[in-house]
């Protein structure tokens, strides 16, 4: 392929590094909030800190996610390569965001609910979820063929998009029928101002970070594509 | 459509005959049920836990493995001197083609449970005398949705490596709902409780049927186009 091509990537991958740099400095000054300036949770201790990271960590991977859906819809709309490319690597950043969750998650639960895992719907839908994106990113590696590898994984896409909403309700439901005598999350109805403003801080970070990592898998992808002559219809 | 019925049709009894001609898959993925019944019976403490304890998990976890080892069939039947070409150049509509190919597949894991329900019965000495018509009704909702994307999954991964692998890995997830909302009819079923206890799961059941089915036959034409 052409060079004008090539460049629109370098500069994608250019920008998404920015944005990396910038993301990984605003952690830094997210963990300084969190450990410094913000008030420790009076039952829970430190670990509650974990909180900060967690959080965001969670709601990058669903934004992933949905992204992945939504692009997988466009694809089979427009059957724009591009599109794709952005699918595959909002998946890609996804898991990594989803490993980070599911990592943290029972770090503050060993502390905080004595054990590390418990089949919580919340827990038992993201972890779901991960699978569900394990399978879409295995499928991806087992198909050659750029154009039926696009198709194939658009339609686990919105497959997946369609059945997170039933996963969550009957888990749900499978909890709340089976109640467990183990503090559930807690729900932080009125977070303390301190708090909330490190956790509001954190989430623009992580948002941060998850633009960069997906501009640059993207860019990436991309001029791999190019390059390879890899010419996805 | 009653062209897209015929098609459909047409599809489905190949599949069928098939089946009948050789009998093989049939015999193997009901020894395979029998042999997970099996396999429960001694997967358990027996001082600890119960026979009926354990009943509608072992039956769902056997309907829904016997299930997806099914559905592997399918397409890579299909596979064998690129039949599947054949099928697409054929000037039908592809949703007809998978819906054919969709009732061939619930056609064998019908008979599959058919036949692992008795064994079940036997295996695991429940009493169904009063709940018999539910369970039935319950499989037949639990297995409509998830064969249907079963079938998609399998289209796509006779076309990969490791299909036997790959087809397990994306159709486990989208079996959660069913399978949760099949074990809690059927121990409810088993225990007397009355219907207004399960109406609700067997509505997410028939909805989640609805949903999948009419998404599947929206997916199969854009899957297959080349």
């Amino acid at each position: 392929m052409t060079d004008a091509l090539v460049f629109p990537a370098r500069r994608i991958v250019r920008r998404g590094l920015v944005l990396i740099v910038l993301g990984l400095l605003g952690l830094v000054l997210v963990y300084v909030l969190a450990l410094r300036f913000t008030p420790t949770e009076r039952f829970q201790g430190l670990p509650q800190k974990i909180f900060y990271v967690h959080v965001p960590a969670a709601w990058c991977a669903l934004l992933a996610f949905s992204l992945v859906g939504i692009a997988s819809i466009l694809y089979l709309w427009l059957r724009d390569p591009r599109l794709d490319l952005f699918a595959e690597s909002a998946a890609e950043v996804g898991l990594v965001f989803s490993v980070v969750m599911l990592t943290t998650g029972p770090l503050w639960g060993k502390p905080v609910w004595n054990t590390w895992w418990t089949w919580d719907a919340r827990l038992t839908f993201t972890l779901i979820l991960f699978f569900l994106f394990v399978g879409y990113r295995a499928l991806r590696g087992a198909i050659q063929d750029p154009g039926e590898r696009a198709r194939f994984s658009a339609v686990v896409g919105i497959l997946g998009l369609v059945l997170v909403p039933f996963v969550h309700l009957t888990v749900y439901l499978f909890r709340t029928l089976h109640p467990q005598p183990i503090v559930l999350k807690p729900s932080a109805p009125s977070l303390p101002w301190e708090m909330l403003r490190t956790l509001l801080s954190s989430l623009g970070v992580f948002t941060v970070l998850l633009l960069g990592f997906l501009l640059t898998r993207y860019g990436l992808a991309a001029e791999a594509r190019l390059a390879g002559g890899d010419d996805a219809r | 459509m009653a062209e897209f019925l015929r098609v459909a049709l047409a599809v489905a009894g190949k599949d069928v005959r098939v089946e009948l001609r050789s009998k093989t898959a049939l015999v193997s993925a009901i020894a395979f049920a029998a042999l997970v019944l099996v396999i429960f019976n001694f997967a358990r403490d027996a001082a600890a836990v119960s026979r009926e304890m354990l009943a509608p998990s072992v039956l769902w976890i056997t309907f829904s493995f016997s299930g997806v080892i099914a559905l592997n069939r399918s397409f890579s039947l299909e596979r064998e001197n690129a039949a599947l070409d054949g099928l697409l150049l054929a000037p039908v509509s592809r949703s007809a083609l998978f819906l054919g190919k969709y009732l061939a597949n619930l056609a064998f894991v019908f008979s599959v449970e058919t036949v692992a329900l008795p064994l079940f019965v036997l295996f695991f000495g429940v009493d169904l005398s009063g709940s018999l018509g539910g369970i039935i009704l319950t499989a037949i909702l639990a297995t409509t949705g998830f064969v249907a994307v079963g079938t998609v999954f399998a289209a796509m991964t006779a076309r990969t490596r490791f299909a036997e692998l790959m087809l397990p890995l994306l159709v486990l997830p989208f079996l959660l709902p069913p399978v949760i909302s099949a074990v809690q009819v059927t121990a409810r079923l088993l225990a007397g409780r009355p219907l207004s206890e399960i109406a609700g799961w067997l509505r997410i059941l028939g909805f989640y049927d609805l949903v999948f089915v009419t998404l599947c036959l929206l997916l199969f034409p854009p899957l297959m186009d080349e």
